[in-house]
């Protein structure tokens, strides 16, 4: 095997540009690979991140009733903030919000809009919170700039927000926008509108009362809590796991399409090595190789356009990804209506599993690519072969 | 014959499929051969020689009869086993050189020996002996296609000898060669014939190699017709 790796290494460097263009396309489809898997493993990490830092923390305590897909849930999805969580607010540990549904009326159109009600103090999420400390003749109110493109707001607008009490009856108020904050999480900007929590419960009747809490503490087993039952960070950023599954099946198709290019390169170069080193074979197998041994020996020459395609690939795809993981990809396009915690700039994350999977992927698929049209010569008359007369 | 046989064949009988039907091309071949012959199977296209020597080389195998090789009879042999024999005990020259086109010289005579277990230092010594043998050491780290015809057997020659082998089967070795490269490498054989003693056999219908033979076999429509040897 040392020997067939050695001159495997001896053809293949010998072979010239033949070589270097299968090694060229193979090494773009090592860098591109590790790459849009390093920008799916980011654009998940740097989501849930975000999501953790703007909206869950380390989980949530839902209401039973509540469900964000289901309006009608939204009047009934509150109770009493129960005494078991008292001690962690107080530490800052745990974000109270109450949630109720409502309507704006931004230059006279009507606008539905989520209010949500949450501590100014909070200082658990980064939602600039602290602005709703800001001294107005009004409400005031913070969204972000989703809700703001959308309903022509700006900072200092006035607008007024209706809602329904807990009793059934309409109320409405003017409430200021102090801040306009940017965030990639849009659970909590597109048609959300911010103010205290004090206030929340005070417009709804509904004294200390609230529709969740965020928490900082990462415990996975705790229990429900009254009517407020457990959402662990797991099961509240599944949607982003799906979307990544999703996403990873789309990459897949071009990968396979990607490597199929490449293989295909090295399958006819591997074709054409055996019809026009005929001679070769039988020179081999003369000198005393076994035809088994001319199959390994190019079986061997194929699959070493990986490891130079690898190595290739390190000289100018490692710069790229450092300074890729630096820059960061920036989409060519406005994300911040994607429904997804998107941000516009995503920087790749790789680990050495995926360097390493590819690898093994792209180096197991050139090696049975290799060895298919190489099984042939095991069918060569060596007589034949040396005088290169096999069609 | 000069010393004990190397080679027995027996009756030897090589057919092959053509269209519906077989062709014979050995019909019958019985012949010896001993240590440090120079012996050549002469004939026109069509008689048999290749089709001898690539039984004798263990390349192909005998349809009836037997040809026993270095005391291991071809046809019992699997493929290990001749490949076994070929790279311990025979060395090959061809027509058309078969030298690996993209290794050096020196690498394309170090080859038979990477099969065997000699270490870089051994390896070394021997191929640059070979290539002394032949004098192409100056051209060690050339690629064949910068080499003329002559050198370029000149190195099929180093590779066949490099190891040492009991016997060297050449077919055609001065086809493509003019005359004075033809002697050049005929002489340089001959030179390694008795300094060795190997064994050479050669397929050939060449005048300038017969001339160089000390046994002459004349194969006719894949029988031996005649034999000649000369005293020399």
């Amino acid at each position: 095997m040392k020997i067939a790796f050695k001159l495997a290494f001896r053809n293949l460097i010998g072979a010239g540009l033949r070589t270097w263009l299968n090694v060229i396309v193979l090494s773009f489809s090592f860098v591109v690979i590790i790459w849009m898997k390093g920008i799916l493993v980011g654009w998940d990490h740097q989501a849930k991140n975000d999501m953790e830092q703007w909206e869950i923390g380390k989980g949530q305590f839902w209401h039973n009733q509540y469900d964000p897909y289901d309006g009608f849930t939204i009047t009934d999805s509150h109770a009493p903030i129960p005494n078991e969580f008292k001690p962690e607010i107080e530490k800052g540990e745990m974000v109270p919000m109450l949630f109720a549904q409502g309507t704006i009326y931004p230059q006279g159109r009507m606008q539905p809009a989520m209010i949500k009600g949450i501590p100014a103090n909070q200082t658990l999420l980064k939602i600039p919170t602290h602005k709703l400390d800001s001294v107005t003749d009004v409400i005031p109110a913070i969204i972000g700039e989703v809700m703001a493109r959308s309903s022509h707001l700006e900072k200092g607008s006035r607008v007024v927000l209706r809602w329904r009490d807990s009793k059934g009856t309409f109320d409405a108020a003017e409430i200021e926008i102090v801040d306009i904050f940017s965030t990639t999480v849009p659970t909590i900007d597109v048609a959300q509108v911010w103010i205290n929590l004090e206030t929340m419960q005070e417009k709804l009747l509904l004294p200390e009362q609230a529709t969740l809490f965020s928490f900082a503490n990462a415990e996975e087993n705790r229990p429900a809590v009254g009517d407020f039952r457990l959402k662990t960070k797991k099961e509240l950023t599944a949607e982003i796991d799906a979307m990544i599954k999703t996403k990873s099946k789309g990459q897949s198709v071009f990968y396979f399409i990607l490597l199929l290019l490449a293989m295909l390169a090295i399958f006819d170069t591997q074709i054409l090595s055996i019809f026009r080193r005929q001679k070769e074979i039988g020179t081999y197998v003369a000198l005393g190789y076994t035809r088994q041994q001319v199959v390994t020996l190019f079986t061997v020459e194929g699959a070493m356009h990986a490891v130079l395609a690898a190595a290739l690939a390190a000289v100018y795809g490692i710069p790229f990804f450092i300074w890729q993981s630096k820059v960061g990809f920036t989409i060519p396009m406005d994300t911040s209506e994607f429904g997804m915690a998107i941000a516009p700039t995503m920087y790749p994350i790789y680990s050495v599993g995926l360097i390493l999977s590819t690898t093994l992927i792209v180096l197991l698929t050139t090696s049975v690519v290799s060895y298919w049209p190489a099984r042939r010569i095991a069918k060569m008359n060596p007589t034949e072969a040396l005088r290169g007369k096999i069609q | 014959m000069e010393n004990s046989a190397i080679i027995q064949i027996n009756q030897l009988i090589k057919r092959f499929p053509m269209g519906k039907g077989e062709f014979t091309a050995l019909k019958g071949i019985n012949l010896d051969f001993g240590t440090g012959e120079f012996a050549g199977l002469i004939g026109p296209s069509g008689s048999g020689k290749t089709t001898l020597l690539n039984i004798i080389g263990s390349l192909d195998m005998p349809t009836e009869g037997e040809a026993v090789v270095l005391g291991k009879p071809i046809s019992k042999l699997s493929s290990k086993e001749s490949a076994k024999l070929r790279k311990e005990s025979l060395g090959f020259i061809f027509q058309s050189y078969n030298l690996l086109q993209v290794h050096t010289v020196f690498e394309n005579v170090e080859f038979p020996l990477l099969l065997l277990d000699y270490t870089t230092a051994e390896r070394k010594k021997m191929v640059m002996d070979a290539l002394e043998w032949v004098g192409l050491t100056d051209k060690v780290k050339s690629k064949p296609p910068q080499l003329s015809g002559g050198e370029c057997q000149r190195v099929a020659i180093a590779r066949a000898m490099v190891k040492k082998p009991s016997l060297v089967l050449a077919d055609e070795p001065t086809a493509n060669l003019d005359a004075a490269n033809s002697h050049n490498i005929l002489q340089t054989m001959l030179n390694l014939n008795r300094e060795l003693k190997t064994t050479f056999i050669f397929a050939t219908h060449d005048e300038k190699v017969i001339g160089y033979l000390k046994r002459k076999i004349f194969l006719k429509d894949g029988l031996v017709d005649h034999e000649e040897w000369i005293n020399q």
